[in-house]
Order: structure tokens, then sequence, then C-alpha cells
């Protein structure tokens, strides 16, 4: 949504009709660290997407694989990290 | 239940752009659970983080039916929803299985919420409440609930010469839910992924009302840092202050029992909000927290039909 609605444009009772529609919203500004991935380390365990607040891992379900993270919305908090246990397999960095 | 890359294979019922905490452990608890739903869901919520921050107008991070009344009323309000559910069926104008599903966070469940949670475990409808519970109201800033363990810092339970944190110890939600005699009552964390979807699928699959109790940490009102949300919710568990079990139909079973029981300090040293218990001062409340983590630790496990090794 680029700008406000008046109040007639909106659906009576402030209802939201859009499903799911936050993701127009980025919170990876919000990042001051990002997890790094090292495919080769990678066990494809799928803690990281399992543990992630922000649904931020990107998996191909069908395949079975840990593709990378989205960092449109990675807030950067590290949990992926902490909860994989493939040492190595995703390091936390400063954002520059 | 299946495993994790099944589970991922479900959709997306809770997206990306909600604007919870970085580290925040309720959304990991409501992606787990959510994904445990093997039929459409439609939530309620009470008020709370979770409700505020996933849905700030225009936007809604939740993919599914999702209604927010008031801070005291998700069972009420699911109930309502399942009651209309109900008759639709009746008249023949949906076919479709749906869950019901309400979360509401300590403050909308321990205290705020409890009289409608009450009414309706005992109306017996077919639901799922869950608890996200993060021991304070967390939302206005961290003041205390009946869920803030002893000697919590909160900012109306403050530390000083006078008081050394919250003076009362939290009361045992689940144990209540349990008097209800409703046909599931669990304790779970997000820390476990297995155990958490375990129960989230027996939640959705029992025919009346089911309860989880999720402790969920919020690095903000805990004082610790984002990254170690799952340690932290672990160690509550390996230090035995928030066991893992589940009451089916009044069946008591320990699904997780710690290879060694942990000191309490092991927990309370890695949070911001206990640092003062460890000053000479505060040290008794220390032991006065273990002896009731002990106390409390014997009596489920007589209540499981453990025998003490």
């Amino acid at each position: 949504m680029s700008e406000l609605k008046g109040w007639k444009e909106l659906v009576p009772g402030g209802l939201i009709v859009e499903a799911g529609n936050a993701k127009e919203y980025k919170t990876g500004d919000w990042r001051t660290e990002k997890p790094e991935l090292n495919p080769e380390k990678c066990i494809h365990c799928f803690f990281c997407w399992a543990y992630c607040p922000d649904n931020a891992v990107i998996v191909d379900a069908e395949a079975g694989k840990m593709l990378a993270f989205n960092y449109d919305y990675c807030k950067g908090c590290g949990i992926c990290a902490a909860a994989c246990p493939a040492k190595g397999a995703i390091t936390m960095v400063p954002e520059r | 239940m299946p495993p994790l890359k099944e589970l991922a294979k479900r959709p997306e019922r809770l997206t990306s752009g909600h604007r919870l905490c970085a580290g925040c452990g309720a959304p990991i608890a409501i992606r787990l659970i959510l994904a445990a739903a093997d039929k459409p869901v439609v939530a309620a919520n009470a008020t709370g983080c979770l409700e505020v921050s996933t849905t700030i107008f225009p936007y809604t991070a939740w993919n599914i039916p999702w209604i927010h009344s008031a801070f005291e009323n998700a069972a009420a309000t699911i109930t309502g929803v399942e009651t209309m559910y109900r008759a639709k069926k009746k008249r023949g104008e949906i076919d479709e299985d749906i869950y019901f599903v309400a979360f509401g966070g300590d403050g909308g469940t321990y205290d705020i919420g409890l009289q409608s949670l009450s009414g309706a475990w005992e109306r017996g409808h077919r639901f799922v409440y869950v608890c996200y519970n993060n021991e304070a109201y967390m939302n206005t800033g961290i003041q205390r609930s009946s869920a803030t363990p002893l000697g919590a810092w909160t900012t109306t339970s403050p530390v000083g010469k006078v008081l050394p944190g919250k003076t009362q110890w939290r009361k045992n939600l689940t144990e209540i839910a349990v008097a209800h005699d409703i046909p599931y009552v669990a304790q779970s964390v997000p820390s476990n992924w297995r155990d958490l979807t375990l129960k989230a699928e027996k939640a959705f699959h029992t025919e009346g009302p089911a309860f989880l109790n999720v402790l969920a940490s919020c690095n903000r009102g805990w004082r610790h840092l984002p990254a170690d949300t799952l340690k932290v919710n672990q160690l509550a568990v390996d230090c035995c202050i928030w066991p893992l079990y589940e009451v089916e139909n009044g069946e008591y079973r320990l699904t997780y029992k710690p290879r060694e029981k942990k000191p309490v300090e092991e927990w309370l040293k890695v949070q911001g909000r206990f640092q003062h218990l460890f000053s000479p001062a505060y040290r008794y409340l220390i032991d006065e927290f273990q002896a009731y983590v002990d106390r409390e630790w014997e009596r489920l496990l007589e209540k499981c039909g453990e025998t003490k090794k």
C-alpha cells in the first residue's frame, strides 16, 4: 500500500481482506547481523526453517533442500545459527 | 507426526513481514502449531504482542481467517465461531472439516481471559486454546502477570531496597485446565519442535476442548540475547521449571525427562530479570525457587507414575 486511504475507501469495520499481505512489509532493514549459509556444510535438517520466527528460510520442501535466507524479512536474530547442528553451515556476520 | 520436511510442504499460515521482535519465541510456537494442522484452521487472538504485531493496519500476517475482539474473550470469540460453524454444518451449508484455535498470551490467558476460557471449557466446544506464555505483559512494556515467576524483575515488580522483584510464585494454569476435566491438556516449548508439533496435532484431533500451555521467551522482558531464545526455553525444561507433559482424559504422561535435572540457577543466571537474585541479600530467593520447583517436580513425577530413580 503506497498511500493512505480515506475512510470511504476502507472496508467497513477496518477489516483486512487480503490474507497474508504483511509480506508487502519488509522487515529485513531491522537487521544488524545476517546469517550466511555455507551450502557445503548444510545437512538439510530443516531446523533453521522450523525455528525461524520470521519464515525467512527459503526451502524446497519437495526436494527436501534448504536453499537460502530471505533477507527481505530476516531480522538477524541468530536463532538459525544457534539451532544449526552442522558446525560452520550458518555464520552470523555484521550487516554492511 | 510427519517429519519437518513434510511440515514444510504445508501452507504458510503465518507469513513473514509481521513485526514481532527479532528472536521472539511466540511466532516460532505459532508457526509450528499451525504447521501441525492437517486441515483448514480458523484462529482468534486475545489482545497481546502477537495480535498487535501481526495485524498492524493495513497489513495482516495471517493467511487464515483470523478474528480479534477484545483482551478478555478470545475463548468466547472462537467458541462463538465454532458454534456458528456447527449450525451451518447441520444445515448443510458447510461440509468441510475445520479446526478452531485461539491464541492468547499469559496476560490474556492466566489473568484477563480466564473466565471466558473456563466457560468455554465447561461448555465443551471443540477448539484448541494456545497460551504462548512469556511470563509477563510484554506488549505494554513488561508488567508482572500471574504467570511471572518468583523473584523476576518487571516494571510493576521492581527491584530495590524494599522489593526483590515479584514476591509471589506463578499460578499453575495447566493444572487449572486439568481440573476442568477437558480431554487434552499439555505443556510444551518452541525449542522442541517434535514435542510441540506432536502435542498440537493431538490437540487438533481432540473431540472437545484442548489446551496447550507453551513457554515462549521474550528476550526484551527476560533480558537475554535474541539468539539465545531456544537455549533459554530448553533450560527451563532441563531445570524442571517447565516440565513437558500431557494429560489425556485425566491420564498424566511425562513426554520428556531431562537426562540430568539441572539446578534452577542455570536458568536464572542467563536472564537479566533475575540478576539481582545473585546478590547476597536476595540469594535466599534462589533456594526458595529451587525448593518450590523440586516440590512441584516430585508431585508431577508421582502423577505421571514415574518412579524416582
